[in-house]
């Protein structure tokens, strides 16, 4: 770990500016994926802002019948809350299908969204990745890369964006809150948040620096049954191999992608009539793989189909 | 010399007056390590604040270090000194013993500028503060010049030779009687790297006491630590005290030492203050060593009514290029099962990868993966239950060296194993159940694990308040340790458990080989019991020789010990006032154990029989254990709490290398893909359904005066076979290559159509 400097921002408008003016700073709050890559030298931030204080855990309903969830409500907190239960199954059984119930009541909603890639690669700073050393060129492109991508990847990264908890949000239509370094707030489509690799990989997101994730916003639960499967290599504390979200007729992709994978192609199946089978197909008609991640491609269609099959009560 | 038949004597732990042995007694240091308080290696308080050390691994596999850059590392805040080969102090030469009887040789580090294995320290950082250290170490510039490194295992098995003085072993005709087998069996298995993972990295706290060396480190053995250390820092074997009280964690990993020791040591030396060395959980994955990968190919042949006439198990298997270590996974099919016919042995491939070397059941952990599912695929074959098949093999004798067994109870373990489990409601066709999405399947293995007896010593001394001191040069790397030695100290003495002491873990102490190869309690134990024999002579004496004594003038030969009382017929006192009169300062005795001439003249082995129940999800390729059940015939138990935890912690890491566990290579670099908890997965909690272990009454009269054995490393033998072949039952999928993944196991469900 590189020496840093740390403040506790007051308040929003603190955090941001702080962020704005210091050269290589990045915000904390539950720290449970910035600190082991900071240790690991993988991260190399000059300033921590902690806004893990500041008093954006609230999760409230809105006039629309939804529910704003706050970028620093804990994990374990969004998973246990009745509203997220009995409307938003799909919320709480990705969060708690991810890691354990200690990081889970210290990450927050935010800190989720924004943690990084689990590729091997990335996180072996002997190997070439152009994540993290933009230009070293990809250590799994050709090399052990059972985990990595199979939608929307490109010569330069197939990593994939590792939470559970995103590829919920995504089926869910979910907007994101942030408030700007200029001061202002802006929301847009979850979607929207992250990126394709491209030719930049290092660039997870599409924020703006110095910008700050204060809430995540549902709108009412479309109509229809709702799920998340994941399947992976232990029972639990694991990352996926795979995992799908299904919210009547949205169906979300997880682990296959730089960010979590709305099926559009899919849902448009659906709603021509296609069997889960057919639909899923249709999506993955763009899949490719490295070699060892093939079966993602078999897994994927199998897992979303099933769960699609579930959510109209057919199937096991 | 020494005979299997001077230990049929009747004996205290043999008689168990008072039920200590075998009583599930809760761990002697169990207050210590719940709270939090026992102190490991890197927690021991020094005598003055001390420094903190960082290892910096090498960035390469194979190579030359061309180019060091330090200046800006030794500028950092906080720093001491930064060493690399360049400026390391003067060490022994690798291999070097000057004292003849050194058991271990010297072992420098910051050699030379040749880096030899990814990982390997190639510079070492002293600071203030453990992140100062580590901050700093992160300054160091390494430039190398590298050679691309051989570390393709499956590619290069053209270059696979005999193991150094190691011949295969025959016995008749294996080929021509494969040859003409009716029935046969004839497949490949893989087995992955393994790395230890021990929940404590290695760690070393040292200072100097004038000329002298404390060291407080996490190792299995005592003395080779203590003597290599001595060797390569070129001092005087006694000016080097080694400690090793607590341990989170061996499993073969830890009998050696690594770097972070030797560099403790100087840099204590160098700075004049104590100094703190560990592994980062990352570094251990590389900078110790491994459990290396195998093949192993695997023939059966056998007579329609299911009579072995042909078994072959043959292993390739790699180690370091520099290294001799094979992974001996052929042995144990030596003993397993009767076939007129047969072949085993081994082949080594020499790689540049770090140090392949023991891990918990070296041979039987990885060999029983494959030899078990093959007797698996073999029962179908010649449509007999799996169990049957193993029964029908059931050899009268050792089927390869024609020498009888001890005591075998491998049949017992496989009948009352299938009974409790419920064997019977196994459908022995598969993919036959279903439990909601899951199909669900039955399978089973048996398992086999070598035993040890080693020479070992032990003190056992008595004080006035009657409180019993065992004193021994032992480790307890959470198997037991503490406690069974406690156990024997209180039965031999007839004592209750609070008023024994047990001091382990110390270069000072009565010597003893430590913990490995399961050979641990029965060594130490039997060292232990000879001790207290000695000690109950000694107060028989001390009390039949003194006037004052009412057991004065009586036959010592007809002592008893019971309840802190000594007696000779119905004349007795209280151990403790007998001391206080007649030995004021106490009374210490010495004992010791040495293998018998003749216990090689026993085939020695424990057994047992594993039973699992699984659910695959046909979707995913996923499996979940539901439920298993390990029945073993492993002598007499000590403690059946400490036992049973050993075997099914053996069973769970059975699972795991069944499901979980492996690191994979990429040969590119030489180096493994895995480095931390989250990326190499052993099972959690709910990885693991309902799980027992039973333990058959037995007493092994060859294998020591007690009639133990051990079990450290049976629970794991077979455990991962039993799970694949429940796989198989389940789903109908034989996956030949652990762990049995996702992956490979959709590969088998989509080729069968489902």
């Amino acid at each position: 770990m590189r020496p840093f400097t740390y403040e506790r921002a007051a308040d929003p408008q603190a955090a941001v500016k702080a962020a704005a003016e210091t050269p290589n700073a990045r915000f904390i709050a539950g720290g449970t994926n910035l600190l082991d890559l900071m240790k690991l030298d993988i991260e190399q931030p000059s300033h921590l802002i902690d806004v893990g204080r500041l008093p954006l855990a609230q999760i409230e309903d809105t006039a629309d019948g939804g529910v704003r969830i706050g970028g620093l409500a804990t994990n374990s907190q969004v998973a246990a809350d009745m509203r997220i239960r009995s409307r938003w199954p799909v919320l709480a059984q990705a969060i708690v299908a991810g890691g354990s119930p200690q990081l889970r009541n210290k990450a927050s909603v935010a800190g989720n969204l924004l943690q990084r890639t689990r590729c091997n690669y990335f996180y072996d700073t002997t190997k070439p990745c152009n994540k993290r050393r933009p230009g070293s060129g990809c250590g799994a492109l050709e090399g052990l890369n059972r985990g990595s991508a199979i939608l929307g990847a490109s010569h330069a990264c197939i990593a994939t964006h590792p939470s559970d908890m995103a590829v919920a949000l995504a089926a869910l239509d979910a907007q994101v809150e942030v408030l700007s370094p200029a001061g202002g707030e802006r929301r847009f489509p979850l979607l929207e948040l992250h990126r394709l690799p491209g030719e930049t990989p290092h660039v997870d997101t599409h924020l703006v620096p110095g910008e700050l994730i204060t809430a995540v916003l549902l709108p009412p639960p479309p109509e229809g049954g709702q799920v998340y499967r994941k399947a992976r290599d232990r029972a639990s504390f694991a990352a996926g191999l795979a995992s799908v979200a299904v919210a009547g007729g949205q169906v979300a992709l997880g682990m296959v992608a730089h960010k979590p994978w709305r099926a559009a192609d899919a849902e448009a199946a659906l709603a021509g009539g296609a069997t889960a089978e057919e639909a899923i197909s249709a999506e993955l008609a763009q899949a490719s793989d490295n070699g060892r991640n093939g079966f993602k491609i078999t897994l994927t269609a199998r897992l979303a189909a099933a769960a699609i099959d579930e959510t109209r009560g057919r199937g096991a | 010399m020494s005979s299997v038949a001077d230990w049929e004597a009747p004996n205290p732990v043999k008689e168990n007056r008072s039920g200590l042995i075998g009583k599930p007694v809760d761990r002697y240091e169990g207050p210590l390590k719940v709270t939090g308080t026992a102190p490991y290696a890197y927690e021991v308080e020094p005598p003055a604040a001390p420094v903190y050390g960082i290892m910096v691994p090498a960035a390469i596999a194979r190579g030359r270090i061309v180019e060091v850059d330090t200046a800006e590392a030794e500028a950092a805040p906080g720093v001491h000194l930064v060493w690399t080969h360049r400026n390391a102090p003067e060490q022994g030469e690798r291999g070097a013993r000057v004292h003849p009887r050194s058991t271990a040789p010297a072992r420098p580090a910051l050699e030379n500028d040749r880096v030899a294995y990814f990982g390997q320290p190639v510079a070492f950082v002293l600071a203030d503060t453990l992140e100062n250290a580590q901050a700093a170490a992160d300054l160091v510039r390494i430039a190398y010049a590298e050679e691309p490194p051989e570390a393709d295992f499956r590619a290069s098995l053209d270059r696979a030779m005999d193991p150094p003085g190691e011949e295969d072993v025959r016995v008749g005709d294996f080929e021509a009687a494969f040859a003409a087998a009716p029935v046969k069996v004839d497949d490949t298995w893989f087995t992955p790297v393994q790395n230890h993972c021990q929940m404590e990295p290695c760690a070393t706290t040292a200072w100097w006491d004038g000329p002298t060396c404390v060291v407080h480190t996490s190792v299995q053995m005592v003395k080779p630590a203590q003597h290599g250390l001595a060797e390569t820092l070129k001092i005087g074997r006694d000016d080097v005290r080694l400690l090793t009280r607590y341990i989170g964690g061996g499993f073969g990993g830890k009998g050696q030492t690594y770097d972070e020791l030797t560099l403790a040591a100087l840099g204590a030396r160098a700075l004049g203050r104590p100094v703190k060395v560990a592994f980062s959980r990352q570094h251990m994955m590389h900078g110790t060593i491994h459990r290396p990968a195998t093949l192993q190919r695997v023939q059966l042949g056998a007579t329609a009514d299911g009579k072995l006439t042909a078994m072959s198990l043959m292993t390739v298997t790699h180690c370091h290029r520099e290294g001799h270590f094979v992974e001996h996974a052929s042995n144990f099919a030596r003993s397993l099962y009767a076939a007129p016919n047969r072949l085993t042995g081994h082949r080594l491939v020499k790689l540049d990868l770090p140090g392949a070397g023991p891990m918990r059941a070296p041979g039987e952990a990885s060999g029983m993966l494959s030899l078990e599912a093959a007797m698996d695929e073999l029962a179908e074959k010649l449509g007999l239950d799996p169990v049957e098949l193993r029964i029908r093999n059931e050899p009268e004798v050792d089927p390869e060296t024609g020498k009888p067994f001890s005591v075998r109870q491998l049949v017992r373990c496989l009948r009352e194993g299938a009974q409790l489990f419920g064997w019977d409601r196994r459908m022995p066709q598969p993919g036959r159940v279903r439990d909601g999405r899951w199909l669900v399947g039955m399978g089973m293995a048996a398992a086999i694990r070598g035993n040890f007896l080693l020479p070992a010593k032990c003190s056992f001394s008595v004080d006035a308040e009657g409180v019993i001191t065992v004193k021994q040069g032992m480790t307890d790397i959470g198997t037991g340790t503490y406690t069974v030695l406690a156990q024997i100290a209180a039965e031999t003495l007839g004592v209750p458990l609070k008023d024994v002491r047990v001091e382990i873990g110390d270069s000072e102490l009565p010597p003893a080989p430590g913990s490995g190869g399961q050979f641990g309690a029965a060594t130490a134990g039997s060292a232990a019991l000879a001790a207290g024999m000695n000690l109950r002579k000694a107060l028989a004496e001390l009390a039949a020789n003194d006037p004052e004594s009412p057991l004065q003038g009586g036959p010592t030969d007809q002592v008893t010990f019971e309840d802190g009382v000594i007696a000779i017929g119905n004349r007795s006192e209280r151990i403790a006032t007998l001391v206080r009169r007649a030995a004021p300062d106490g009374l210490t005795a010495e004992g010791e154990i040495r293998p018998a001439a003749d216990a090689r003249n026993w085939s020695q082995h424990t057994y047992g029989a594993h039973f699992c129940e699984v659910a695959v999800d046909p979707i995913t390729g996923e499996t979940r254990v539901r439920r298993m059940l390990g029945v073993f015939a492993a002598g007499r138990i000590l403690n059946w709490k400490t036992a049973r935890s050993q075997l099914t912690g053996g069973m769970i890491w059975g699972v795991g290398s069944a499901l979980h566990e492996g690191n994979a290579v990429d040969p590119r670099y030489g180096s493994f893909i895995n480095q931390d908890l989250a990326q190499y997965l052993v099972p959690v909690q709910a990885d693991i359904g309902e799980l027992d272990a039973i333990m058959l009454d037995e007493v092994d009269d060859k294998a020591n005066p007690m009639g133990i054995k051990g079990v450290g490393e049976l629970g794991i033998a077979g455990a991962g076979a039993a799970v694949a072949n429940a796989i198989y039952n389940a789903c109908g999928v034989r996956v030949r290559e652990y762990p049995i993944t996702p992956d490979k196991l959709l590969a088998g469900l989509v080729a069968q159509g489902r």
